[in-house]
């Protein structure tokens, strides 16, 4: 152990804080269903005091819930892009119109387009109104991607791949890889672009930067992964099991069938032309055929799972706090839509949708039911 | 039951032979030490252990193998995860998830291991190799030698008769390849494994092996190690030690080695190494930063309070301050993450400085365009291969001197003064690691920098590779350069330097010249000067043996 290791986990006794980590993070399928119940609930509104409400709440359950993981910082991330989707709708309604009113703000030079781009202006007339509903719907875009946010600060992607069933192992592996590969290139190229500037050449020539950059990236790629070809197949990754071959092709087909049935489903049911009936018994099947197969499946799967999530009743309740916010706002639809979908035109400020809001404060109950070791720390 | 046999293996790879009539049984619970010279086929012999070779490299065998009874001829390496785990060079490439707990589990997952007799042998594991406080965090967060210690917990997870090693410390600092050397030596005796294992730097592992094999040729030599290692080409100075002065063994360890010596220690007595050959007798001087200002030459290098900071406020560099002059050979030593690399990178420019002052000859190289910043300093980074693009030797040289606009020829000129017969036609990542490495020297010192950065160039290097870098270096710095080698081998520290300074969490701690600091560390400390203090290389005994050392005491 280094000096610094050591130093690091010097307070709580480092077996404690693993068990304390591990009994307090909650299922990572729980987390990614409470931020989707979320941004459902945010796809359903306009009001802005709801979406900021929204917004208020993921920050609050991300800065009690996440753990100590390098992703845990996603929020912050998603937070600023969805700032910056905020300022994108509100340029984009500047520079080419949309909803208007008749407060004129400030006019800006206007070009005339032809007819076949009729509907759209560039430049004139911007108005308060207009600049208002572009604004509420830039939050509604950004509050969306802060739910998506707060989803990978509280379990990693590669947390949520780990808990797909045992059907999907060699898919969820090569997944994994997948998403390594990527920091690795960004490392691989920073290398060479540095070793690049050692050799004093910085020629900006297409051809140039392929042969002394992509190249010895590629081929640094290429042979990491032979590397770790050769070393997950020295681990036993891809052994022959003892299952015999037919159970093996059973279990294949059924994943298939199943899977081909959901894809014809969720075809029929966007497609206009098939009754909805018939769409729903397509996708109904299918799924069927799928979860069949995959448990079918997993049963077979020569691997077994070192420490699987458990999905407990906590999980259940935070999941139920998500779905809270959206019925919330169904509620609301139903008895106070103006409140939902505030209108700009006459300027006023938006009422607050009680039964909305009521849904999302109950959606912040996960920080008390699941808060993680570090406390409140940000 | 048997732990690994080899019966009259033979490999060839697309035509060239390899191995050619391989043939030795090790017992079970035997630590084995495969020893060769660069080239001669060592990863070769290891990876068929578990069939990886041929099944990922193509080639031809012939011949049985067999571990703990199980043929390895006929089966994939995934079959044979339960008998034989494979660690190679850099763990790393071999991660297969980002947790410690998720990778020692990997192989039992992929075996099958029921969940409750998993969460025991992980458990177990952790245990046996010291992860405990590790456990829970992310791989990329912890240390190379606890990186390396992972990896070989991740293969002996499945409970495996075999393990083999591929250099498994070549890329850790002495400490650190310590605390993973011992942790194996632990795993042989309570778990009776067989390890087989195969390192460059003898001097680390010779002490822990029980036996030896010697791969020269394509065929080996079994025994046991001083016998083997006094026969072989490549041995660790304590064994050449031995060879000179005719211990009988030859003994391997320190320990052995101190108990023959007292006769050596007094046909020494009286004399002292000769000092490193007279290029400007200040370098061996103390004191030389008063010597530099007193000067009317101003120094080459004068860095002051440089400080590098990485994000998330990791400090690398800690407001260091060196003052080097031309001809100087200064090693830079530390532990792995002391900040060495970082250091040697903002000296250089390219790299990232936070602040303080860097002047190469007066000017600042970081102010420079890279074109000029590497006529002013020439860096070989710890990858040597990163500096290479062309499909062959000769495009490489001439690229070289388009690079540096230097006249056609300069490049080819500078790398045949280095190293000899090296093929034009060959592609640079064909050649062995000494000529590649030769050829990133002579690739940066195209542009003729008259100081000269090396990140950790031993790294795959033999004993007779490591010597010839050594006095390659060593003449470049008498041509005027001011060569500094960051590194944490000590017997090549020991053969290049004769200025060492040690850098501790990015500040340095040690600073003077070589024979002293050297001495005054046990981690740093070669060999020969663990067993004759006050002498650090063999060549230094052997020159004082034949009546050539001086009486007098070159650090009075």
């Amino acid at each position: 152990m280094t000096g610094r290791a050591a130093m690091r986990t010097t307070k709580p006794p480092p077996e404690a804080r693993a068990a304390a980590n591990r009994r307090a993070a909650a299922h990572p399928v729980a987390w990614w269903g409470w931020a989707l119940l979320l941004a459902t609930a945010a796809g359903g509104t306009g009001n802005p005091w709801v979406l900021l409400l929204i917004v208020a709440v993921a920050g609050l359950v991300v800065t009690w819930c996440r753990g100590d993981e390098p992703w845990s910082g996603a929020y912050r991330v998603f937070l600023y892009i969805g700032l910056g989707a905020v300022a994108v709708r509100m340029a984009f309604y500047i520079v080419f119109g949309g909803a208007d009113g008749p407060t004129v703000l400030l006019t800006l030079p206007s070009v005339t387009l032809p007819d076949w781009a009729a509907g759209f202006r560039l430049g004139g007339n911007v108005t308060a109104e207009g600049t208002l509903a572009a604004a509420y719907d830039g939050l509604r875009l950004a509050t969306l991607l802060v739910c998506i946010g707060a989803a990978n600060a509280l379990a990693s992607p590669r947390r949520l791949l780990r808990s797909v069933p045992a059907a999907l192992y060699e898919v969820s592996v090569a997944v994994v890889v997948a998403l390594s590969v990527a920091p690795q290139l960004v490392e691989s190229v920073g290398r060479v672009r540095r070793a690049r500037a050692l050799r004093g050449n910085t020629s900006r020539s297409p051809a140039n930067l392929m042969r002394t950059v992509v190249s010895p990236v590629l081929h640094d790629a290429l042979e990491r992964s032979l590397a770790l070809a050769a070393a997950m197949a020295s681990r036993g990754y891809g052994r022959a099991a003892d299952v015999p071959a037919p159970a093996r092709r059973a279990t294949n087909a059924f994943l298939l069938t199943g899977l081909v049935g959901l894809c014809a489903g969720a075809y029929a049911l966007l497609g206009a032309a098939t009754p909805a009936p018939l769409a729903w018994t397509v996708v109904a099947c299918g799924a069927a055929a799928a979860v069949f197969g995959i448990t079918f499946a997993s049963k077979r799967v020569p691997h077994t799972r070192y420490r699987p999530d458990r999905f407990g009743p906590r999980d259940w309740a935070v999941v139920a706090a998500g779905a809270a916010a959206v019925a919330g706002t169904v509620l609301s639809g139903v008895f106070e839509p103006s409140a939902l979908w505030p209108a700009t035109n006459p300027l006023s400020v938006p009422d607050l949708p009680l039964w909305a809001a009521a849904g999302v404060v109950i959606a912040a109950a996960p920080a008390l039911l699941a808060p993680s070791s570090r406390g409140g720390t940000p | 039951m048997t732990g690994i046999v080899f019966d009259r293996v033979a490999f060839a790879y697309e035509g060239t032979p390899v191995l050619d009539d391989v043939s030795f049984d090790l017992p079970e619970g035997e630590f084995c030490l495969l020893v060769g010279p660069t080239g001669a086929g060592k990863s070769t012999l290891l990876k068929s252990v578990n069939g990886l070779v041929p099944h990922f490299t193509g080639g031809t065998m012939r011949g049985r193998i067999a571990v703990a009874g199980r043929e390895v001829r006929g089966s994939t390496p995934a079959d044979l995860a339960d008998v034989v785990g494979y660690v190679g060079q850099d763990p790393l490439a071999g991660f297969v998830t980002d947790e410690v707990e998720r990778e020692l589990a990997y192989t039992a997952e992929q075996l099958g291991v029921d969940p409750a007799a998993m969460r025991k042998r992980v458990s177990e594991i952790v245990d046996l190799l010291g992860l405990a406080d590790v456990r829970d965090r992310d791989l990329a967060a912890l240390s190379s030698g606890q990186r390396q210690r992972v990896a070989i917990g991740a293969a002996l997870v499945a409970g495996p008769a075999a393990l083999v090693l591929d250099e498994p410390t070549s890329a850790l600092d002495p400490t650190a390849a310590d605390e993973v050397l011992s942790a194996l030596h632990r795993l042989v005796h309570d778990l009776g494994v067989t390890v087989l294992l195969a390192e460059h730097r003898l001097e680390r592992v010779a002490q822990y092996a029980d036996s030896a094999l010697l791969l020269h040729g394509g065929t080996v030599t079994a025994g046991p190690v001083g016998e083997v290692l006094a026969a072989s080409p490549i041995a660790p100075p304590v064994v050449e030690l031995g060879r000179l002065a005719g211990w009988p063994g030859p003994p391997v360890t320190i320990r052995e080695a101190r108990r023959h010596a007292a006769g050596l220690r007094e046909a020494l007595a009286g004399r002292r190494p000769e000092p490193p050959p007279a290029h400007g007798a200040a370098v061996t001087a103390p004191g030389r930063r008063k010597r530099a200002t007193a000067d009317a030459e101003p120094p080459l290098l004068d860095a002051r309070d440089v400080h590098v900071r990485y994000p998330g406020g990791v400090r690398a560099v800690n407001g260091v301050d060196l003052v080097a002059a031309r001809c100087e050979r200064i090693a830079l030593m530390g532990r792995n993450g002391s900040g060495k690399s970082s250091l040697l990178w903002a000296l250089q420019g390219t790299g990232k400085r936070s602040s303080g002052q860097v002047a190469i000859g007066g000017a600042d190289p970081a102010a420079r365009k890279p074109a000029e910043r590497r006529q002013l300093a020439g860096l070989v980074p710890a990858e040597p291969a990163d500096l290479l693009y062309a499909e062959t030797v000769a495009d490489e040289c001439e690229g070289a001197d388009d690079d540096g606009r230097a006249p056609r020829g300069t490049c080819a000129k500078i790398l045949a003064d280095l190293v000899e017969g090296v093929d034009g036609s060959a592609h640079p990542r064909d050649l062995s690691e000494g000529q590649r490495l030769a050829l990133a020297l002579a690739v940066t010192l195209t542009a003729a920098p008259p100081l000269l950065l090396l990140d950790e160039p031993t790294r795959g290097l033999d004993y007779p590779a490591k010597a010839a870098l050594a006095a390659r270096l060593g003449r470049l710095a008498e041509a005027g350069h001011c060569v500094v080698v960051s590194t944490h081998d000590v017997e090549f520290c020991a053969e290049f330097a004769t200025r060492v300074v040690v850098l501790s969490d990015g500040e340095v701690v040690a600073d003077g010249p070589a024979r002293q600091i050297v001495a005054a560390s046990p981690m740093f400390a070669p060999q020969v000067e663990k067993v004759l203090p006050g002498w650090l290389t063999v060549g230094e005994v052997a020159a004082a043996l034949n009546g050539n050392g001086t009486g007098d005491d070159p650090d009075d």
